[in-house]
């Protein structure tokens, strides 16, 4: 007995003592090699006694599994030191620059019209869209511009010259026509919002020759104004982000609209800054109507049975609003700087449900 | 238009203040553009007594004055020579804002005197230009009072009209429109006929032919004799003044004055210049009129001159002539009151760039039955302001029939205007505003003369709401969808889908005209019509254009001029055909310059080529759903790609025959055209030409995934090729080769040199072998490498490297 264990002793006081995976496993040999002076006793078992061989057979595997248990230990000991040593070597400096990675952007047109699309959306509204060059019908004649309007001259349209057939046509100045190519294409009820490129002939620091507007066109038997009311009110709410902005609708004159209003919002100048929000001043947003009986009529809808409202409003006006930016010219210029400044990332998409677009990408 | 205050109520009794006076009319629909009152800036001034005047003891030309607030006394230093003691004076006291500088008053010393306040001049309250002295306010003024209570002030209010508000031209106008809103009440007004006491020096000769005479339908006047002309009176003058004008004599300042009062525009000629009959007539070609601007202006037969027996004595409608004109010495004078054609009026106008008051009525409308009643008015005006004696009257022509009556069923306001208004105050409402209205069913409602603007029964709905007031509107929401269904259409979200994977992909987002100049659009047409525009509205965008590239092209040009060389720049929006509606396209059109990415201390970078743009293209496809399989990529100018691109570096991506994209390089000489340097790259996609996808019979389910369990395997192969010979073609044989067993195919070396021989190219390729029945067996995998190499060898003549 006392044979076992002062082997005991001696081969666990050699796992113990390796500092290193060679000198274990030399230890290891020693014990529990083919040569090892525990497979040595175990050798000798043969020649014993059986009950002799029980007892110390028992003792023998107590005592294998016992270094081969202090083994592992010490060689996870061993690992783990190793691995501390070579962490200890490998560095990177983490405060170098990340490799580039080109970032794109969405420009605040196509943002606000996703916006815009968004809120109308919920409304019952789907998009409509049309061509940019129109026909006097189209843009003139069935919105109820009277023969000789100023709108119709050179001075304020973009006329292509006459095509072989003699037929001018022009790039069209508001979205509008799509609203007569809508009534002539679709049955009521009608609602639908028109975004799209719009020209005229102005330049200069608040007008551009191109730009964009969007309308909305709603035709049915029973809509009056105090739905007009509500959908716009509604939608410069939702647009602008205030629960409570207040809105005033004043009488106009548009020649597509009878009754005709412009909206207001409420608004602040003070301090030369516009705000928006119920700060007691009016700003104008947008011009709109019940759809007028002739334009009705020219899309061959009969304004005693059908009635709706229209409206239209200029995207780049709103964004500048929205977004605080100062000039409409910027918005054509492909400034690198002003698209990643102004622009949205894309994945930003607008949705009542997620939000709105709220600040732009330098938050 | 412009008005005072003090005008407005010689037309309408009313209590209202200014700003009362302004809401209500916005809310009418006459919004107010602007309101000057210069009392707003004066409230804390207060009426001042002089006690005392001496010399300042320290200068000859100052005084120093004692003056009462009524509870104390100050002593003010004073320059102006009527600063005398007894004299009531406007005084501000420190801490006032002084209107003329808009600074606040301070006590100071002047020469070592203190001053405590200022007595002030009619300039420095910017009431008028006087600054001789200082403001003598009348005797009975209450000391201490404050002085808008005893200054004459009178606010200017400006209103934006609509063109269809012909009834408010003038400040009755807008004065009927406030009483009918029940802010006060419309005051008599005498356009009674004055009685003549002589035949008219001349007769009306109406000399437009019979099928114009709706050019000029009616034409009255009448001779005053033994006028005395001079200036106007200083209330006259003042009101002129105040909204812009400028007096000039008594005889025209009553015509500029009841222009403006009345909207009804008015002429006085000297008699004594005019020759025989006078009245309209059509000018002739090239007929020159002197008018009274000052420029001779040249018309044409289209025009209406008014005319005498000799010449053209006037522009109708918009502007008497010089040479007939009232001056000083005139004594005789004939009234010209005139109806005119609006559409008429404003095309000569504009021909002559003429922008006159007259003008400015005419070609909105001008009250049908006002010519008459116009000569009256301003017979009365002149006799009692230039004395003479009047002619009887001569009119030629007649006055239009009255407006025909329009049918309305009260039950409209509530239907078109979602507010219920009682039958009784819709009555009263359209009754105040001056209509007809006989009820019945329906109801029959005739426009007075002055609203031309009323034909059909949607005008009255919204007579009768601004008076019952837009607010009064209550918002409804709109009627909600249940479940919202989409408001985009398949093509529309994949125009959306794509615009987000290009910024995805690192690309910004620009806008850019839909024009350009016809020599950039030259570089572009590839042979295709140009569009041009009939007026541009400058030489550099005249025509339309037949790509996006070239703006995009300029704005990467732009930026690269701000020190920003590497652009990344997309547009989706047209291009233009055709001259007719829908001949365009849109476009997916994206440009790529300089550098892929910056310098860096990791990477290292490279130019942009022609795979970034075709990888942006292809992007494209796949986000609008075009299976990237279904994709052929043709090579240069002989497939189809766009001369504008490098002819060897430039390439279309096809779905069967239909070109869908063309991507590149952009031509050096385009570049150079262009002054743009390059590396630049684009592309663009034709996303009207991408097809729809098709309705499958399951719906929107996929596929069933067939994921094989069994081993791939992975096999390399090198083949030598003849340089010219395309990767395309490579890979399509070895694709063609094996259609079960091959899941990948990658090539991942392209080796020209020395190693290949001068003309020869080697092309390696990994291919990626899985079966979906079992294991592949070594066997198998030999066999499939046999097929793939004597496939790439009969497609191209290329051998398996050894």
């Amino acid at each position: 007995m006392s044979e076992i264990d002062q082997l005991r002793g001696e081969v666990l006081a050699a796992v113990n003592a390796a500092t290193d995976v060679p000198a274990l496993e030399e230890a290891r040999v020693e014990a529990l090699g083919k040569k090892g002076r525990v497979t040595g006793l175990m050798k000798n078992l043969g020649t014993m006694s059986p009950d002799e061989r029980k007892v110390f057979g028992q003792l023998l595997n107590a005592l294998k599994t016992e270094i081969e248990t202090a083994i592992s230990a010490q060689r996870a000991k061993l690992d783990t030191a190793a691995l501390d040593a070579k962490l200890a070597s490998e560095t990177m400096d983490v405060t170098l620059p990340i490799r580039p990675e080109t970032k794109g952007s969405l420009h605040p047109i196509s943002q606000t019209i996703d916006e815009m699309a968004a809120i109308f959306g919920a409304m019952g509204f789907t998009i409509a869209e049309g061509p940019d060059v129109e026909d006097d019908f189209h843009n003139f004649t069935a919105l109820n511009f009277p023969p000789g309007h100023p709108a119709r001259e050179m001075h304020d349209t973009f006329f292509l010259p006459p095509d072989q057939e003699g037929n001018r046509y022009l790039l069209r100045t508001h979205t509008s026509p799509v609203q007569i190519r809508t009534m002539l294409n679709e049955k009521p009820p009608i609602r639908v919002i028109i975004p799209g490129r719009t020209y005229r002939c102005d330049y200069d620091m608040t007008h551009t020759p191109m730009f964009h507007q969007i309308e909305g066109l709603v035709i049915d038997t029973e809509t009056n104004m105090a739905h007009l009311k509500g959908c716009l009110q509604e939608f410069v709410r939702m647009f602008f982000g205030v629960d409570d902005l207040t809105v005033r609708f004043r009488p106009s004159f548009f020649p597509f609209t009878e009754p005709s209003a412009e909206m207001d919002i409420g608004c602040s100048r003070a301090g030369g800054e516009l705000k928006i929000g119920n700060y007691g001043d009016w700003l104008e947003i947008l011009g709109c109507g019940m759809v007028h009986p002739n334009v009705l009529k020219a899309c061959n809808l009969d304004p005693e049975v059908y009635q709706g409202f229209a409206f239209g409003m200029g995207v780049e006006r709103v964004a500048m609003l929205k977004y605080g930016i100062p000039d409409l010219r910027t918005f054509f210029e492909s400034d690198l700087r002003w698209l990643k400044h102004y622009g949205f990332a894309a994945l930003d998409v607008p949705s009542l449900t997620s939000g709105l677009s709220g600040g732009g990408l330098n938050r | 238009m412009k008005f005072t205050l003090s005008w407005l109520k010689d037309h309408l009794d009313t209590a209202a203040s200014v700003d009362e006076i302004s809401a209500k009319l916005t809310s009418i629909g006459l919004e107010v553009e602007a309101v000057d009152d210069p009392g707003k800036a004066l409230g804390a001034f207060i009426v001042g007594h002089v006690l005392e005047a001496e010399k300042h003891p320290n200068a000859d030309r100052l005084k120093l004055c004692k003056v009462s607030t009524g509870t104390e006394t100050l002593q003010v230093v004073c320059g102006a020579p009527n600063a005398r003691a007894g004299l009531k004076v406007v005084l501000a006291r420190p801490g006032d804002v002084i209107p003329e500088s808009g600074e606040k008053l301070k006590k100071g010393k002047i020469r070592d005197v203190e001053s405590q306040g200022m007595m002030c001049s009619t300039r420095e309250l910017k009431l008028g230009d006087d600054h001789d002295g200082i403001i003598e306010l009348p005797g009975s003024a209450v000391v201490g009072a404050p002085v808008t209570s005893v200054l004459k002030i009178d606010p200017v209010i400006e209103i934006n009209l609509t063109p269809n508000r012909v009834d408010a031209l003038g400040v009755r106008g807008v004065a009927r429109d406030l009483a009918a809103a029940g802010l006060g009440t419309l005051k008599p007004f005498n356009d009674a006929p004055v009685k003549g006491t002589f035949p008219a020096s001349r007769k009306i000769a109406m000399r437009l032919p019979a099928e114009q005479t709706h050019k000029c339908p009616q034409f009255a006047g009448r001779t005053v004799k033994g006028v005395k002309n001079g200036p106007s009176p200083a209330w006259l003058q003042d009101r002129l003044k105040a909204i812009g004008l400028r007096p000039v004599s008594a005889l025209v300042d009553i015509t500029q004055y009841l222009n403006i009062d009345l909207g009804r525009p008015l002429h006085a000629f000297d008699d004594a210049k005019l020759k025989g009959d006078v009245g309209p007539r059509l000018a002739t070609q090239g007929e020159t009129v002197a008018a009274l601007n000052g420029k001779t202006y040249t018309l044409d037969a289209d025009m209406v001159v008014i005319a005498d027996d000799a010449a053209a004595v006037g522009i109708g409608g918009i502007m008497g002539g010089e040479p007939t004109s009232v001056g000083d010495s005139t004594t005789t004078i004939f009234i010209e009151s005139a109806l005119f054609d609006p559409a008429n009026i404003a095309a000569t106008g504009r021909k002559l760039e003429i922008n006159s008051d007259a003008r400015y009525c005419f070609e909105r409308g001008v009250d049908p039955a006002s010519a008459v009643p116009g000569v009256e008015i301003a017979t009365r005006m002149v006799l009692e302001l230039c004395g003479g004696e009047a002619s009887e009257l001569v009119v030629g022509g007649a006055q239009p029939p009255a407006f025909k009556p329009v049918a309305f069923d009260p039950n409209r306001v509530a239907k078109l205007g979602g507010v219920t208004v009682a039958d009784a105050e819709i009555k009263s409402i359209l009754e105040r505003l001056g209509f007809k209205v006989v009820t019945g069913s329906p109801w029959q409602v005739t426009p007075p003369s002055w609203r031309g603007d009323v034909t059909v029964w949607q005008d009255l709905v919204e007579e009768v709401l601004r008076i019952h007031g837009y607010d009064n509107i209550k918002a409804v929401p709109m009627p909600r969808p249940v479940m919202q269904k989409p408001a985009l259409n398949a093509k529309q979200r994949l125009v959306g889908i794509v615009r987000r994977t290009l910024a995805a992909r690192g690309l910004n987002e620009t806008v850019t005209w839909s024009f350009l100049s016809k020599d950039h659009a030259a570089l572009f047409a590839d042979g295709a019509v140009v569009v041009p525009l009939a007026n541009p509205i400058s030489a550099d965008l005249d025509v339309l254009r037949p790509s996006a590239i070239p703006n995009l092209i300029s704005g990467a040009g732009r930026n690269a001029a701000r020190g920003l060389h590497d652009s990344n720049l997309f547009e989706i929006g047209p291009r233009f055909e055709g001259f007719k509606p829908g001949e365009q396209t849109l476009l997916a059109a994206g440009v790529r310059s300089g550098h892929t990415s910056p310098r860096h201390w990791a990477d290292m970078r490279r130019p942009v080529d022609a795979l970034d743009a075709k990888a942006d293209a292809l992007g494209v496809l796949e986000a609008a759903g075009v299976s990237a399989s279904g994709i052929q990529t043709g090579a240069g100018a002989k497939d189809g790609a766009p001369g504008w691109l490098h002819p060897g570096r430039s390439g279309v991506l096809k779905q069967g025959n239909q070109v869908l994209a063309w991507f590149g390089e952009v031509h050096p000489r385009v570049l150079l055209a262009l002054d743009v340097k390059g590396p630049l790259v684009a592309f663009e996609v034709a996303l009207d030409r991408i097809p729809e996808a098709k309705k499958k019979g399951n719906g929107t389910a996929r596929p069933l995934l067939k994921a094989s369990p069994y081993q791939p395997v992975e096999r390399d192969f090198a083949f030598v090729l003849n340089a010219n010979v395309s990767a395309e073609a490579v890979l399509k044989a070895v694709r063609n080769a094996e259609r079960d067993l091959i899941t990948n195919i990658g090539l991942f070396d392209v080796y020209e040199g020395p190693n290949v021989g001068a003309g020869k190219k080697s092309i390696a390729i990994t291919v990626t072998l899985q079966s979906k029945d079992a294991t592949l067996t070594d066997e198998q995998i030999e066999a499939v490498a046999k097929k793939i190499v004597a496939a790439v060898e009969k497609a191209t003549g290329g051998v398996l490297r050894g």
